[in-house]
């Protein structure tokens, strides 16, 4: 696992490939959305980034919550690895959602950002997990840090759901707001749409794969450093 | 030991370490009002109605006075070695959580017991239905739920208090947003049962987290 080995580099080159190949889909072979005015049409295309980045987030954090109660379970090292990994992961793809998400809002309801359910949400999602990297940072003992971020982390997790509802609840007064993305997809944008998925999903797991690397080179380093007794 | 009785006796051991020094109780009281105070010149020249934002003034300032409180829970025991004392009696761990929690729990109601009919004087409100106590309460057991887990998280890491109201405040954003509406529409005429999906919410929070607390509190006290 921690050597580079050749399954790796091929999912890597195969998701790199794959990402090339979702740009063109997404920029170039997807064809126009329908009934929008110009600057729409063109920001309607975030769709394929916006949508498989906010999947991926919601999947980085779930695998986070999963990997903590491994570890809670197990009590293995490797567990928190994972869950580590995967919730940078999580930060990144949330970013990547709220940044283009922004992007099409602009053109879309005239504003970059609105107190909208889901952007509220997505807001108090990034503060959660900012919380979480700041309870691990506060921790030296490796073993305490593991078990205190994987309770953090079911808390926060189970958090996000209930979250969601009281804020939609809150803003009943914009439906038009979550109701204005649902033009559906044509036929001719699907093709598109789920090539996307597919290779920002694989895209993910191979940022995972290869976080996990660094991070179990890491504490590799660091065990042998406490040998040597540097 | 019955689980029960060990509960009641934790909460009795911090009433009573509470009656001495009155210290949780006092700043945690003085804090909620001058959190109310700072607010009043804070909104006063913007808003035509101060009661239009009182729900919020009270919820945050509750808050913040609990979060002072959650703060003290467990610094007092890690200062004075008493949490490895506790972690050594013979019961379940999570007899200490449901022990430290109606401990939080009890000081948050004191103080809102307190602040309450001052709020009211204030602003010239009426709170004191039983409507409006059944949502605090509601709203405070879920701040303690989750407040008192953080808070012996927080106690063992390097920032200590400093981390509480981070690790809290998301967490608790449904419980805010919940409590605000609730007290908001009592105020504004509603009645609790056409705010019923309000009141699940947070009665669902309550119980899932507590649910969840109970799971995990070993590992956070775990040495």
């Amino acid at each position: 696992m921690i050597r580079s080995d050749l399954r790796l580099t091929i999912l890597t080159v195969l998701a790199g490939a794959g990402m090339v190949v979702a740009i063109l889909f997404a920029l170039v072979w997807a064809p126009d959305a329908v009934g929008l005015t110009r600057p729409e049409t063109y920001a309607q295309r975030i769709i394929y980034f916006h949508v498989p980045s906010a999947w991926l987030s919601m999947l980085a954090f779930g695998v986070t919550t999963v990997a903590g109660i491994s570890y809670l379970v197990r009590g293995q090292r490797r567990w928190d690895s994972l869950a580590l990994s995967s919730a940078e992961l999580g930060i990144v793809f949330t970013l990547a959602a709220t940044a283009s998400g922004s992007v099409w809002a602009k053109p879309a309801w005239n504003v970059w950002w609105t107190w909208d359910p889901r952007l509220t949400t997505y807001t108090i999602v990034i503060l959660l997990y900012l919380s979480y990297f700041m309870l691990r940072s506060a921790i030296e003992d490796p073993g305490r840090r593991a078990r205190f971020a994987s309770v953090y982390g079911i808390f926060a997790f189970l958090s996000v759901p209930i979250t969601f509802f009281s804020i939609r609840w809150w803003r009943t007064i914009h439906p038009v707001l979550f109701d204005a993305k649902n033009f559906g997809l044509s036929a001719g944008m699907r093709p598109a749409f789920f090539f996307s998925l597919a290779a920002f999903t694989l895209l993910y797991v191979v940022l995972l794969l290869h976080r996990l690397r660094l991070e179990m080179a890491r504490e590799e380093v660091e065990a042998l450093r406490e040998q040597l007794g540097l | 030991m019955n689980y029960w009785r060990a509960v009641a006796a934790i909460l009795w051991k911090d009433v009573r370490a509470e009656l001495r020094t009155k210290d949780i109780f006092s700043s945690m009281f003085v804090f909620a009002v001058l959190a109310v105070v700072v607010f009043n010149f804070a909104f006063e020249l913007r808003v035509p109605d101060m009661r239009m934002v009182a729900p919020g003034i009270i919820w945050v300032a509750v808050s913040f006075a609990g979060t002072l409180g959650l703060n003290r829970a467990f610094v007092i025991e890690q200062d004075r070695g008493s949490l490895a004392g506790l972690l050594l009696a013979p019961v379940d761990r999570s007899a200490i959580y449901f022990g430290k929690m109606l401990g939080n729990l009890l000081f948050m109601l004191v103080v809102e017991a307190v602040l309450l009919p001052l709020v009211m004087l204030f602003f010239n409100l009426s709170l004191l239905t039983w409507q409006h106590l059944v949502v605090l309460l509601l709203g405070t057991v879920g701040f303690a739920t989750v407040g008192t887990v953080f808070s012996a998280m927080a106690v063992n890491t390097r920032a200590r208090e400093v981390l509480l109201p981070i690790l809290l405040f998301p967490v608790l954003v449904p419980v805010l947003v919940a409590g605000v509406k609730m007290t908001g529409g009592l105020l504004d005429g509603q009645s609790l049962a056409e705010m019923g999906n309000w009141l699940r919410l947070v009665v669902i929070y309550d119980v899932g987290f507590a649910l969840v607390a109970y799971l995990t509190f070993d590992y956070v006290v775990e040495e």
